[in-house]
């Protein structure tokens, strides 16, 4: 906290911005991982489902496809408050940290799973062939073709997903959600301390550049298609 | 002997979409294909054969007729024994289709692991195959760091590591420089008589199954056109289209200054005549002897000798200055020394003269 102190900053704004980062490094972890986690089956149905697919069963494939459009055209800020009565239901409050995730969690699946459905589409159809061929079963088609040969793409996806649960995350704090945007609106802005918004949007900087980076590196490890000889 | 595959009364229709009409890929096609033996299947491009090879494997559900592969009956299975009567029949690709994200020795072991075999089982099956197909050095690269060649060859280990019967190639080498082409065959060769495996060649290429084939099926607009031994349709074909395709390969095709210059009506000049010679007689010296017998300076436009496994055959275009009678009496004299003739045109004798 030195550092801090030196360019001015009170001990008390240092704790906040601490704080302050800690949950959103927490909404952004734990919305991406239930995000991931519901989002990735999610996509691999909506890329299998369709008509004369490995899974067809093209009402879930149009119901499902409506959902994620419908959740996905929703203002992220009107998500929030919309689906606060959801939000009270599942986090026993609709204020502070644990709460906010609902939202980003509902917010994320939908788009991960797009991210998904277009990493897997992207895949050969001669590999699928290729593994009918074999004798493959369609769950088998899933697990040993389509998701690996897909990840480079999920991976990509991911960490656009992350980012911007980020971004979301920052907005959150209209309903006392916390984190960096919160502390950037509360001091930064309303009690006009432009050293504080500075320091908010720094501090995102860096995060998203993590993040950018972690992904960009895991998603090279995971392409073998364009390995040096 | 009962055929390792028999397609009986096979046709495939798709119906008609949107923007599309309604589509006969193959209309009632009944085959067999013998145990142990190299079958090519030949035609251009949208003639068929690719249809006609997913329907012996069953990745198209024929709309007609009975598929029957090891005495099997495919048609009549449902989901989960097709699955099982499909690791019976390897198949490889123009494009190799190996996943990208898995090495060289987990690509060989993937029909495998779909069958449910112990890592330890797989060990065992994998490091012979690479052995086989001459990769035992690269099991652990990525399909991305191999040639064409190399990639076509993980294929065929795949391919084989369920221990099939049939394996099917589907424009196998169509990817594939003429060189790599031709240590591919090679391989596929060795394969069938090392292990008594059938196989079906699929190919827009006479060379290839001019190289490897025992028999092939000519195939036009969803319809077998001819079926023979392959020295038969090199050296008898019956069809316009088996010619087209021989044209290619067996020098049918005359130059492009030749072929401007013939005629079809009859001027005063030359005859110009294909033969197709085949085996022994290919080697035979027609020619002289149709001069010394027919007093005849028959002069050579264009030919090509070449070689289908142990037979050889070739193709000679000549011309021979005489017509009416005589050119019969040519025509027949040669077509008794074994000798296809093939009357192409007419040559004016000025044109030869200054040629």
């Amino acid at each position: 906290m030195s550092l801090l102190s030196h360019l001015g900053i009170s001990p008390q704004i240092s704790g906040l911005l601490v704080e302050a980062t800690l949950q959103t490094l927490q909404m952004t972890a734990v919305a991406g991982l239930l995000g991931t986690l519901f989002g990735l089956p999610l996509g691999v149905l909506l890329a299998t489902s369709g008509r004369g697919e490995l899974l067809q069963c093209v009402s879930f494939n149009r119901v499902a496809g409506l959902i994620v459009n419908a959740t996905r055209s929703t203002p992220f800020i009107i998500l929030v408050v919309a689906i606060i009565p959801f939000t009270r239901l599942v986090a026993g409050t609709s204020i502070g940290t644990a709460a906010a995730i609902v939202p980003l969690t509902i917010a994320a699946v939908p788009f991960i799973a797009r991210i998904v459905e277009t990493a897997i589409r992207e895949v050969d159809q001669g590999l699928v062939e290729a593994a009918k061929a074999m004798g493959a079963t369609p769950l088998q088609i899933i697990r040993k073709v389509l998701v690996p040969e897909a990840m480079p793409g999920i991976v990509a996806g991911l960490t656009l997903a992350i980012v911007s649960l980020i971004g979301y995350s920052a907005m959150v704090g209209a309903v006392g959600g916390g984190g960096l945007g919160d502390l950037g609106i509360r001091y930064g802005y309303q009690r006009f301390m432009p050293e504080v918004m500075a320091l908010v949007v720094l501090v995102l900087i860096v995060l998203v550049q993590a993040v950018q980076t972690a992904g960009d590196r895991v998603a090279r490890r995971v392409n073998k298609r364009l390995r040096d000889a | 002997m009962e055929p390792m595959i028999r397609l009986d009364a096979v046709s495939k229709h798709y119906p008609a979409r949107k923007g599309s009409a309604a589509v006969t890929a193959l209309s009632e096609t009944s085959l067999d294909i013998a145990r142990g033996e190299i079958f090519g299947v030949i035609g251009r491009s949208g003639a068929g054969k690719s249809t006609l090879i997913r329907l012996i494997n069953l990745l198209e559900r024929p709309s007609s007729g009975r598929v029957v592969v090891g005495g099997i009956d495919l048609t009549g299975l449902d989901n989960s024994k097709l699955r099982a009567a499909r690791r019976q029949i390897g198949m490889i690709f123009q494009h190799f289709n190996l996943l990208s994200s898995r090495t060289v020795f987990d690509n060989v072991a993937l029909p495998l692991e779909l069958a449910g075999l112990s890592r330890k089982d797989i060990r065992s099956k994998v490091t012979p195959l690479l052995e086989l197909v001459g990769l035992a050095d690269k099991a652990g690269r990525y399909p991305a760091e191999l040639s064409g060649g190399q990639k076509q060859r993980v294929g065929i280990a795949r391919a084989l590591a369920t221990e099939p019967k049939v394996l099917l190639c589907d424009e196998a080498t169509s990817a594939l420089d003429p060189e790599t082409t031709r240590s591919i065959l090679g391989l596929l060769r060795d394969i069938n008589e090392k292990l008594s495996i059938t196989i079906v060649v699929i190919t827009h290429e006479m060379q290839v199954i001019k190289e490897i084939c025992d028999r092939v099926a000519v195939i036009d607009a969803g319809a077998v056109v001819e079926l023979a031994s392959v020295e038969q349709v090199f050296t008898r074909p019956k069809t316009e289209v088996t010619r087209s395709l021989l044209a290619v390969v067996s020098g049918d095709e005359l130059p492009a200054p030749l072929s401007a210059r013939l005629t079809r009506e009859p001027v005063s000049g030359s005859a110009v005549l294909r033969l197709r010679f085949t085996g022994d007689d290919a080697e035979a010296p027609v020619i002289a002897r149709l001069s010394r017998s027919h007093g005849i300076d028959a002069s050579i436009l264009h030919g090509q000798v070449d070689a289908i496994r142990n037979a050889s055959f070739g193709t000679l275009v000549i011309a021979v200055p005489v017509s009416g009678d005589a050119l019969a009496a040519v025509i027949r004299y040669l077509e008794n020394q074994n000798v296809v003739v093939e009357p192409l045109g007419y040559l004016a004798a000025d044109l030869r003269a200054a040629s």
